[in-house]
């Protein structure tokens, strides 16, 4: 079965000094996902990172990618990685077309195959013209370009990409999306972020890190339908706040009632458990009490409240 | 093989696009012209002792100031990064960016050949053999001098550091096998030291014997300090 995985992380521990970046991490990510790869800054995403591309050793440990080790095989792990760093370090003396060529160099293309592949990359990633331009004199969201163009010159199997689309207009990151998209149609990537609505508009499945461990993986629909907090009715109503409670309390399914004052009205709101429908017996309940309604609606929890519940307790 | 000449292509290249070539290559032809003229007429010989004597000493300043660069801004701007997650194995990035500075180094070098056309253009009539051993030995110093100065660059990201050690690095080695330290050393030191001193084996490559004793010096001490480069970025545990 290790076969079917791209990357496969297990017990995974890091430590500076005193200090664990990362803590027992294990993970694996099957051929063709897109994971996103979340968490608060200083979570140990980027450390992660960079023992996957065989930049720092583990403490302890092991990372294999397409079924090799990241310690023995390191120069063929190399081969299948494509990684866009944090801040997207470029040697800015040189013009994107040297550049790019020096790239496909290292990743052992010569001859017409190279010159056919810069050139498909200056398509792919929109940086047509810019070949003669000094990379220290691009704008930051070209320079963003030529790193992706970097990572994916020899089409890796395992694309990792740290804040692809930090410094990025609204445009340009919607281009990015799509470009990682069709990429993650035949490839693996690994899409780092904090940024949370990126993450949910382009991967497959999300695993959320905090203080180098993983507190919440699945699916955006799985993370908000898991979250504790998450499933909940909020109701709007005229009556004594703890009459509200304690009625509400009553009604089966619901385990957990909060109300605040809204002016003349109060909001409750109503924690349930299960996915069944709540909003019929909940209304029975405030007809039958005689309170005045004026708002019930469902809620589920945004994935910023998943994201915020784990990375804080 | 292609990836240490993509490497060595790409650093060489480099070095001309900033003005440090330039810089680097005008202030060295001016201080080593100087100091060779300027003894040169007094002695009335024609021969080019005076340019090779002072190298090991201009060389001190010289090399550390091209060496400091090649890790301490990769790591700087952290290109390095990017550099060691490409499947490049080490040897072939410190041999790329070896052989890149050394080429750059050998080109300020070869530029001074107008000091023996000049002799010979006013009418001396200079011994070649010395001067041809001279500007052999003058590369394999500055070789190690490189060798040692890169090494010393992967340990820091400041340049300014790695400019001062490495002429500490470099003039530990010229100082130990000059005759004022072995004089006090212990006989068994001495013969190391001696051995071991930068200067020592220049003097007599300078004088006209290629001694092979001199150039597995020279060659051990690149390869020892290349070595030791790698070894530094495989322990690389500064993030």
């Amino acid at each position: 079965m290790t076969n079917s995985f791209m990357l496969d992380v297990r017990n995974l521990n890091k430590s500076f000094g005193e200090v664990y970046a990362v803590k027992n991490l294990n993970f694996q990510i099957p051929k063709g996902e897109i994971l996103g790869f979340l968490g608060p800054n200083g979570a140990g995403k980027t450390t992660t990172m960079r023992i996957i591309t065989c930049y720092i050793p583990a403490t302890s440990g092991t990372v294999r990618v397409d079924g090799l080790d990241t310690v023995n095989d390191s120069l063929e792990v190399r081969r299948r990685i494509g990684y866009l760093a944090e801040n997207n370090p470029l040697y800015s003396d040189m013009t994107v077309g040297e550049y790019l060529t020096f790239v496909g160099e290292i990743r052992n293309l010569s001859g017409e195959k190279l010159r056919s592949r810069v050139d498909e990359m200056f398509t792919v990633c929109s940086l047509t013209g810019m070949e003669n331009r000094q990379i220290a004199h691009l704008s930051k969201g070209y320079r963003q370009r030529v790193g992706l163009a970097q990572a994916m010159m020899h089409n890796p199997d395992l694309l990792i990409l740290d804040e692809p689309t930090s410094g990025l207009d609204p445009n340009q990151i919607i281009e990015i999306r799509q470009l990682i998209r069709q990429i993650g149609a035949q490839k693996t990537v690994i899409y780092c972020s904090h940024i949370l609505s990126e993450v949910s508009a382009t991967c497959n499945r999300i695993m959320i890190i905090n203080n180098g461990q993983i507190v919440g993986s699945g699916t955006a629909e799985e993370l908000t339908a898991n979250s504790a907090r998450g499933n909940r009715y909020v109701v709007r109503v005229k009556a004594d706040p703890t009459v509200v409670k304690n009625a509400l309390g009553t009604v089966p399914g619901i385990t957990q009632v909060a109300t605040k004052p809204a002016g003349d009205w109060i909001i409750a709101e109503a924690f349930v458990d299960g996915a069944e429908d709540l909003g019929e017996a909940i209304f029975r309940c405030a007809v039958s009490n005689g309170w005045s309604l004026a708002e019930l609606k469902h809620e589920t929890a945004s994935l910023e409240d998943v994201f915020i519940q784990l990375t804080r307790g | 093989m292609q990836k240490t000449i993509a490497i060595f292509k790409k650093e060489f290249k480099s070095y001309f696009i900033s003005p440090i070539a330039y810089v680097f290559i005008t202030v060295f032809l001016a201080v080593s012209s100087y100091l060779f003229f300027h003894v040169f007429f007094l002695n009335n010989q024609a021969d080019m002792r005076g340019f090779f004597d002072p190298l090991p000493i201009i060389f001190l300043f010289f090399i550390p100031a091209i060496a400091m660069r090649s890790w301490a801004e990769e790591r700087k701007v952290r290109t390095l990064e990017l550099l060691l997650t490409w499947p490049v194995s080490d040897l072939e990035v410190v041999s790329g960016k070896f052989l890149a500075s050394f080429c750059f180094i050998a080109v300020a070098i070869l530029l001074t050949v107008t000091i023996p056309v000049s002799i010979l253009l006013i009418g001396g009539k200079p011994d070649l053999g010395p001067i041809i051993t001279g500007y052999i030995g003058t590369l394999l110093m500055g070789g190690a001098y490189l060798a040692i100065g890169m090494w010393i660059s992967s340990y820091t990201e400041n340049q300014i550091i790695a400019f001062l050690l490495g002429v500490v690095a470099c003039f530990f080695f010229y100082m130990i096998g000059s005759p004022f330290i072995v004089m006090f050393a212990a006989p068994l030191v001495a013969t190391l030291f001696t051995y071991l001193g930068l200067g020592n084996h220049f003097d007599s490559i300078q004088r006209g014997v290629i001694d092979s004793r001199d150039i597995v010096y020279y060659f051990s001490i690149i390869g020892f300090f290349l070595f030791m480069n790698i070894q530094s970025l495989a322990g690389r545990k500064w993030e």
